[in-house]
């Protein structure tokens, strides 16, 4: 393999013919009123070895371009004109059945979700299969034989194990992985890949696209990386596009990009994205710090246990001796990976689970004793915002009922005065009253969000628990309620307990943090201290994982992948 | 009855297809004109299929409502020497052997049939969802106490199930409608259970008890509102099904007694002169299932709303 040919930096010019170019690509979709346009004359070009990065926000048409790319518009979709040439060849217009003969051996696709991505009744080893036989290549042993290579190409332990294997006993990042394998089989000149990672934690994240950093190196293959993620992208690509509204916004190299952005557009997601902020500065630290010594959470040796369903009274320990206090009017952060037990203790927290052992004080009442009516009056001192805000409003009800609701819960309040108070509210959160009459499916994902906030301040709680609040929200949408939470704990006083995975929001919004990792937390202070002098190992592989940081030391990392599995 | 329901269904399914599927061609070939296209693109909302269904059932509520307006003969008094006349244009339908007019005693038992299904419906609808959503927010031993009642339900067939129901309670319309909604208990149990315990588990309902909501509040504010799309679409199946439930007791025997005429005693009477005057068998028969394949072709309408 001439993996040293291979390994010649992708230098623009240095190759004649780009492996994918796409010419005045237009899209559009079939919906009640006719064809609606989506992506407006979008051009760009992939040359061999090159990472691009399609970068932008929900509906910007980054997947819908991605998906054109490789013949897999949703059934109401059609290429209105352009022309997508790959190494040349201009294959906008073939059949399904002609683009058969490229997909996969010329370029290939590596999906977003690995949990449905992969068939549950098939072995692993099957599905890696597939793609060889469907090509015709090669005898049924030397396919075996190339499946379990490529299993251990792509950092897989026991390869010969994980090809007997079925998905649902492999983990997301092992998944993720396997269609990485399928992806790479017949060495293709050009790999999409579609947010291969948005859906992984962020220290699988960073192995994930080691690997394929590592393959491109390897094999010279091109990708083309379509992302929401700026850190993401300014830490793989080469090249950045940046998608607007279906039109290109701006393209050039990652680092003239980031160290001059040319479009208003790309600055404000700059500016937003909370990764590429300067790591130095502590704006919360350094601006509003009102603590007054007086927690106003106290949570002591927090044990929690689940039954598990299997074996005779066995239990699961989902959280194992977490404490930490949070002062009146501060943010604490609890930051851990999928697993550690961070959105359990939140539950614990608010009242709707009893813990196994432990203490947890909320304003001076331990909530452990509580129940029934006592828990019921309780509940107005706390409120939780949830991750999904699709999933947490009512679809039947409009946007007034759902924050009037809190109060009809309680004391009766004449109608009036329950009028008044939801205008204020939702005036508070920065909607317009137009709102109150729609229903949250006419409502943006960042609308309906400022809608749960106003919801669960409508019972003017003392503490706010935000589980994975701005995590479903586009950068931009999610800097614009980073700022109104950081108003409203100004002007109201809050305490906001901040569940998150992702530690550059947390180092942007909390005072304290308390990190967890298997239910036990294993570093716990304020932000400095935590993100300048981690006192565990694992909250340092957390640190190091949080894209848009290595920028400038990416090309020193050595092509090997840590062959760990993640 | 069941194999019937679904073939009916699908072909009503392929007939919507193959329309909409045309126009949506038909469209596509006409970019050019706007005016033109936003004219056919109105045109593809409506569904021949289903404005055709809403007819059906239209003219059958009407019949039901104002036999009068309809035709000028009685439903039950023949015409002397007008005996097993084939269909003319003085009967549209000919005359049984009593010299009674076959289409006016379809008009005038569809208030027969009608009423019979909608009680049925109305008690499966009510006991039915009722339990399901006992179960399903309750939890634990109630619930299982309920699903394991609604299993032996559905564990007796359907018709013998009715005719032990209908012979405990005597004879007649009213009661063969009651036997005919009990059967259907189950199955709305079943669906309104699942429903119950799927919104159950979602965030907003847990907002709600967050929020400092109390179980019955939660149950009727959120719960109960947002589990009834799918129930209601079963409501409308279950009408189809329901009138051929009744004709099928009215048929045997156990519905409503002669001469009243109701559906599928019609069909039962009919039978004696099948050889010679086919039409009474077969006209009723027809439109049982007009009405039937009408009611699933709503339901289904009901069904993709909710989805």
């Amino acid at each position: 393999m001439s993996a040293k040919q291979a390994l010649v930096p992708a230098v623009p010019g240095a190759r004649d013919v780009p492996v994918l170019e796409i010419a005045d690509l237009a899209v559009s979709y079939r919906g009640d009123t006719g064809f609606q346009p989506v992506v407006h004359g979008v051009s760009l070009q992939v040359r061999p070895g090159e990472i691009v990065a399609l970068v932008g926000e929900s509906g910007s048409g980054k997947t819908t371009t991605a998906q054109a790319v490789i013949g897999l518009l949703a059934e109401n979709g059609r290429v209105d004109s352009g022309a997508i040439r790959l190494n040349g060849t201009d294959i906008a217009g073939w059949s399904q059945t002609r683009l058969d003969t490229v997909r996969g051996r010329r370029i290939s696709l590596i999906p977003q979700d690995p949990t449905s991505s992969l068939n549950p009744v098939k072995t692993i080893g099957a599905q890696i299969a597939e793609v060889f036989r469907i090509h015709r290549q090669g005898s049924r042993d030397e396919i075996e034989k190339h499946v379990i290579d490529l299993l251990a190409r792509v950092g897989l332990s026991q390869p010969e194990l994980r090809a007997r294997q079925y998905p649902h006993e492999l983990s997301g990042g092992m998944r993720q992985r396997v269609l990485i394998a399928i992806a790479i089989a017949l060495r293709p000149a050009l790999i999409i890949a579609d947010e291969p990672t948005s859906a992984l934690d962020v220290t699988v994240q960073k192995r994930i696209l080691d690997l394929i950093d590592g393959l491109r190196e390897e094999f010279g293959t091109a990708v083309l990386l379509v992302t929401h993620d700026l850190g993401v992208a300014a830490d793989r690509a080469d090249r950045l596009v940046v998608l607007k509204g279906g039109r290109i916004q701006e393209q050039g190299t990652t680092d003239e990009i980031l160290a001059a952005p040319r479009s208003e557009y790309t600055r404000k997601l700059l500016a937003d994205a909370p990764s590429l902020a300067k790591a130095q500065t502590f704006p919360r630290t350094a601006g509003f710090r009102r603590s007054d010594g007086d927690p106003v959470v106290i949570v002591e040796n927090l044990v929690q246990d689940f039954p598990v369903d299997h074996g005779p009274r066995k239990t699961f320990r989902a959280v194992d001796g977490v404490s930490f206090k949070v002062e009146r009017g501060t943010t604490h952060a609890i930051v851990g990976e999928s697993g550690s037990g961070k959105t359990t203790t939140a539950r614990s927290i608010v009242g709707f689970q009893k813990p196994t052992s432990g203490r947890i004080l909320v304003d001076g009442i331990d909530i452990t004793s509580l129940r029934g009516e006592a828990l019921r009056q309780f509940r107005r001192s706390i409120q939780l915002v949830y991750q999904n805000p699709f999933a947490s409003l009512d679809p039947l009800q409009t946007i007034f009922r759902i924050v009037e609701e809190p109060l009809l819960n309680f004391d009766p309040v004449p109608r009036e005065d329950r009028a008044r108070k939801v205008h204020t509210i939702v005036e508070r959160v920065g909607l317009p009253p137009s709102v109150l009459s729609r229903k949250p499916r006419a409502l943006s994902g960042g609308q309906r969000q400022r809608v749960a906030i106003a919801r669960a301040l409508m019972l003017e709680p003392k503490v706010l628990v935000l589980d994975e609040a701005v995590s479903a929200l586009d950068v931009t949408v999610q800097a614009q309620i980073l700022a109104l939470l950081d108003e409203l704990q100004r002007d109201l006083g809050l305490t906001y307990l901040f569940i998150s995975h992702d530690l550059a929001v947390v180092r942007q919004i909390s005072d304290t943090v308390s990190v967890l990792q298997g239910g036990r937390q294993v570093d716990a202070g304020t932000v400095e201290d935590v993100f300048l002098r981690p006192g565990s190992p694992y909250t340092r592989e957390l640190i190091a994982a949080i894209p848009g940081r290595r920028k400038a030391d990416r090309r020193d990392v050595s092509p090997v992948f840590i062959g760990a599995d993640s | 009855m069941t194999s019937m329901n679904t073939t009916g269904r699908s072909l009503l399914q392929n007939d919507a297809g193959v329309l909409e599927g045309s126009s949506r061609v038909f469209a596509a070939g006409h970019v050019g004109n706007l005016s033109g296209l936003q004219w056919l693109a109105s045109l593809r909302g409506i569904k021949p299929g289903l404005v055709l269904a809403w007819s059906v059932i239209a003219i059958v509520v009407l019949w039901g409502l104002f036999p009068h307006w309809f035709t000028s003969y009685s439903g039950t008094v023949g015409v002397a020497r007008q005996q097993l006349r084939a269909p003319s244009a003085d009967h549209w339908l000919g005359t049984d052997a009593l010299g009674r007019d076959l289409l006016a005693r379809i008009i005038y038992g569809t208030s027969q049939s009608l009423s019979g299904a909608i009680v049925a419906v109305g008690v499966g609808l009510l006991v039915g969802t009722a339990l399901g959503l006992v179960a399903g927010s309750a939890r634990g031993k109630v619930e299982s106490a309920v699903m394991r009642g609604v299993d032996v339900l559905l564990s007796i067939p359907q018709l013998l199930l009715s005719l032990s129901i209908v012979i405990l309670l005597g004879f007649g319309t009213v009661n063969a409608a009651i036997a005919v909604g009990v059967t259907s208990i189950a199955s709305f149990a079943r669906l309104a259970r699942s429903e119950v315990v799927r919104v159950r588990a979602s965030d907003y309902v847990e907002a709600a008890f967050g929020s400092g909501g109390t179980f019955l509040r939660v149950l009727l504010r959120h719960i109960l509102p947002n589990s009834l799309t799918s129930v209601i679409a079963l409501a409308a199946l279950q009408f189809g099904s329901a009138i051929l439930a009744i004709s099928t007791l009215g048929f045997l025997g156990y519905g409503a007694p002669p001469p009243t005429p109701e559906w599928g005693l019609l069909i039962a009477e009919g039978r004696n002169y099948i050889a010679r005057a086919w039409w009474l068998t077969t006209a009723p028969g027809l439109v049982v299932i007009l009405v039937v394949l009408s009611a699933n072709r709503i339901s289904r309408s009901f069904g993709k709303a909710g989805a």
